[in-house]
């Protein structure tokens, strides 16, 4: 058969619904959960609302925070996260949840989470998902459920599922996570509070080691071991021991969770049908449901252009995180093309940056104290990221000229410590920040790495 | 490949089932479990307690001094009462760098050494003959640098400053300056020697509450602050456009503030190698816990750092008001010196200890 007739037969492939609808129920109670857990951490507040000052992502300066208003976003964002679980108005909800979870995270570039622009990504892709065309109120209010869809639909979802875990596990090959064991060596060690391991396993050298192999080792099989249906069994057991022991381990919030429930897309029409009956049988307790007039195939509308556009959108998916081969340096030092690459937890890095105000002319300086103008956050997150550097250095210069600070030139000072290596100097001290701009070119104010780490 | 997908998963099991699996403890490689009660316990039994006591002795001797000034104000008694000043003054650079239990509930060292004085709020207080000490409004008028005030810059010569005293208004705020610095510190002495020593020692947990990160974290920030900053950085001007001479420790005596500086670098490093206050020998402590986390580099690194501080101060006027203001290269330079043991503290020894600098919780990527 020719290409062109193997995609053809491909793409006119259909499967239940099933599984989708699981997906957005499950998909939108976390969401919703994570929402409130936000709020209710006080996170709106130290993140949002208190700084004076935030960082913001390139081509996006025009993101503005909302003050007071941060709580109406964040209010679309949660309800509609329900909405989606539940089904309502499902393309709205998902558009707007989409654009509000974005744009949350678009206000500040300090909280930046690869778990954060996965679910960005993902709610971005359900918006073209008939995913409310089964089990939803939507499908209850209009009376039609669709029993099948197309295959790509729900395939779309396993594709980037598996793009996440396949390039989180390339990420990991590399000298210092594979044969330095690092950053687990510094990580696991000050785990000591854990009951039964904490003082014995998380010390011992060999369990350094053998946590990083498996963790790379998981990330590039565990796509296929839940795809082939034999090892699915095996493969989600691994996923809930996987992604409950690193919740334990590390501080990582609602990430686990959402790729527990995400990795059920894996499993077939009848073990989602038999969780659709269960909750059916919660909902009839409270209210009796009609079950809709059943059709069997769900035809989506403007086909062509949604595919086209779900082509591009994972060609990029699966390009963007190579980008870093285009610059040069150390790309843990410098960290150009590090963000959205699905390099999740895989560096420790810790810096320091002493900001110094010259006067060009009568060269007469002063430092900055930190602490006047960021959040801890906000420090820590700056003192190794160039890019968050350069806008901090820029905040200043600009702060100080409104003072009244005359032919200001902002230099720093700056040290990383990468990986457990020995601080060493992480920006030229002699480079006039305030006089560099910020584009997608190289930065060459960044002192060279001292050191080498192999890897893709 | 069904195999060995079969093997890799039998391996990940294996990994994952032996997490049961705690036999030989003691059989590891370089990162053999630091025992985190020994360092706290060798910092509460051989640093702060017996510097306590120590500071408590001197404390004592302070009042008595004052009281015998007050109730014959002439020179001999003022020389005694300055001299105990400045001997308690040096046992307080031990003390400063513990901003933990009763110590951090009450801000403490907000109420010894915030300097410079706020001449103006003194003479106020002296005038209105009422005052609360313990308001925060007062932290500029309390505590050592008030003292050094009221016994060598409220008036210009020693005979002018016994004059001063005549005045009641002016015995009763130096009465009540002393008394109020004694009853703190006992309040705080006590703690430690009735129930926080327990608690101190038993808080190894790695949690931003636990004694152990607040002991690092406040360690850290009393370098960079109270020494580096305070006490060489801002009158250098190193964060101001001009120096700020008037800013040194010990303003008003003059002599004092390259020594007090020197006691506290003494005080920081002894702290970071465990050793006692009394005597020399050394027990569990930072510098342990890195050799145990395989640093001994950092280590060695860092006590070479505070070495080099050391001379750089040793090698400044015993007056450093004079020394900003004849060549304040040297204090720079100094500072420079200061600066350097800060990176490897705030940024090398928090990463090896895996010890969050800030206490806001977001999750980790």
């Amino acid at each position: 058969m020719s290409m062109e007739k193997r995609i053809k037969k491909y793409l006119s492939k259909t499967t239940s619904t099933a599984p989708l609808a699981v997906f957005r129920i499950g998909f939108g109670i976390m969401m919703f959960y994570g929402i409130i857990r936000y709020w209710l951490k006080g996170w709106i507040e130290t993140i949002y609302l208190e700084p004076k000052f935030h960082f913001k992502y390139y081509g996006f300066e025009w993101v503005k925070t909302l003050g007071n208003y941060t709580y109406i976003l964040f209010l679309i964002c949660g309800i509609s996260a329900l909405l989606v679980a539940i089904g309502y108005r499902y393309k709205y909800a998902i558009i707007a949840f989409f654009l509000s979870f974005t744009y949350i995270e678009l206000m500040e570039k300090t909280t930046y989470l690869n778990h954060y622009y996965f679910i960005s990504i993902l709610s971005f892709v359900m918006i073209f998902l008939p995913a409310e065309r089964y089990f939803s109120v939507d499908a209850y209010k209009q009376k039609k459920e669709y029993l099948t869809v197309p295959n790509w639909t729900i395939d779309s979802i396993k594709l980037l599922l598996g793009i996440v875990y396949f390039y989180a596990g390339l990420a990991k090959i590399n000298s210092d996570w594979l044969f330095k064991a690092m950053p687990l060596k510094i990580w696991l060690p000050s785990k000591y509070d854990l009951p039964l391991i904490g003082e014995s396993l998380m010390q011992q050298n060999w369990f350094h080691y053998a946590m990083s192999w498996s963790g790379m080792l998981y990330d590039l099989l565990i796509p296929f071991l839940l795809l082939y249906k034999k090892t699915r069994g095996i493969a989600f057991f691994l996923v809930v021991f996987f992604h409950v022991f690193t919740r334990i381990l590390f501080p990582i919030g609602m990430f686990p969770f959402v790729m527990i429930v995400s990795a059920l897309i894996f499993f077939d029409s009848g073990f989602h049908q038999k969780i659709i009956g269960y909750i059916k049988k919660i909902i009839s307790a409270f209210s009796k449901l009609k079950t809709p007039e059943h059709f069997p195939f769900y035809q989506i509308r403007n086909k062509g252009i949604i595919l086209s556009m779900l082509v591009v959108f994972f060609i990029l998916q699966l390009v963007i995180p190579f980008r870093n081969v285009l610059y040069p340096n150390e790309l843990f030092w410098t960290e150009e093309g590090f963000r959205f690459s699905w390099r999740v937890m895989l560096i420790e890095k810790m810096g320091y940056a002493n900001f110094k105000i010259v006067d060009g002319e009568t060269k007469e300086y002063f430092y900055v104290d930190n602490t006047d103008f960021l959040t801890p956050l906000q420090e820590k997150q700056m003192s190794f990221q160039p890019d968050f550097i350069l806008e901090y250095a820029h905040y200043l210069g600009d702060h100080f000229k409104k003072q009244g600070h005359k032919n200001i030139e902002v230099y720093v000072k700056s040290f990383v410590a990468l990986n457990g290596r020995l601080s060493q100097p992480f920006i030229n001290e002699d480079v006039n920040l305030y006089a560099e701009k910020e584009s997608f070119k190289p930065k060459h104010w960044i002192l060279p790495f001292n050191d080498e780490i192999k890897g893709l | 490949m069904k195999k060995i997908i079969g093997v890799i998963v039998i391996t990940l099991i294996a990994v994952a089932c032996s997490k049961s699996d705690d036999s030989n403890p003691g059989n590891g490689g370089p990162n053999d479990t630091f025992n985190r009660g020994a360092m706290l316990t060798n910092i509460a039994d051989n640093i702060i307690i017996p510097a306590f006591q120590d500071f408590s002795t001197d404390l004592n001797g302070l009042v008595t001094a004052k009281d015998n000034f007050v109730a014959t104000p002439n020179q001999s008694n003022l020389d005694a009462l300055r001299v105990s000043w400045y001997n308690a003054y040096k046992t307080w650079q031990y003390l400063e760098m513990f901003n933990i239990g009763k110590a951090e509930e009450l801000l403490y060292s907000f109420q010894m050494n915030v300097y410079p004085t706020n001449t103006t709020d003194i003479e106020n207080n002296i005038v209105s003959g009422t005052y609360d000490l313990t308001n925060v409004n007062n932290n500029d008028a309390v505590g050592f640098p008030a003292l050094d005030y009221m016994l060598y810059g409220i008036a210009n010569d020693d005979t002018a400053i016994l004059n001063v005293y005549t005045a009641a208004n002016y015995k009763n705020y130096l009465s009540d300056l002393v008394d109020q610095m004694q009853s703190l510190t006992a309040t705080v002495y006590t703690d430690w020697t009735s129930s926080y020593r327990a608690t101190f020692i038993a808080s190894t947990e790695n949690t931003a509450s636990s004694a152990v990160n607040k002991l690092v974290n406040d360690f850290i920030f009393y370098y960079e602050k109270g020494l580096r900053a305070n006490k060489i950085g801002i009158p250098a001007g190193v964060f101001s456009s001009t120096p700020l001479p008037s800013k040194v420790e010990g303003v008003y005596r003059e002599d004092v503030s390259r020594a007090l500086a020197l006691e506290a670098l003494q005080a920081v490093q002894d702290m970071f190698n465990g050793i006692a206050y009394n005597g020399s020998s050394s027990g569990e402590s930072f510098k342990s816990y890195l050799e145990t986390l395989n640093r001994s580099e950092l280590a060695t690194l860092i006590n070479s750092r505070f070495n080099t501080a050391k001379q750089k101060i040793q090698g400044l006027d015993a007056n450093l008001k004079s020394q900003v203001t004849t060549d304040n290269t040297k204090m720079t330079e100094a500072y420079d010196a200061l600066q350097l043991a800060v990176v490897s503290l705030k940024v090398d020894m928090l990463q090896a200890f895996n010890i969050s600098v800030d206490y806001v919780d977001a999750d980790g990527d």
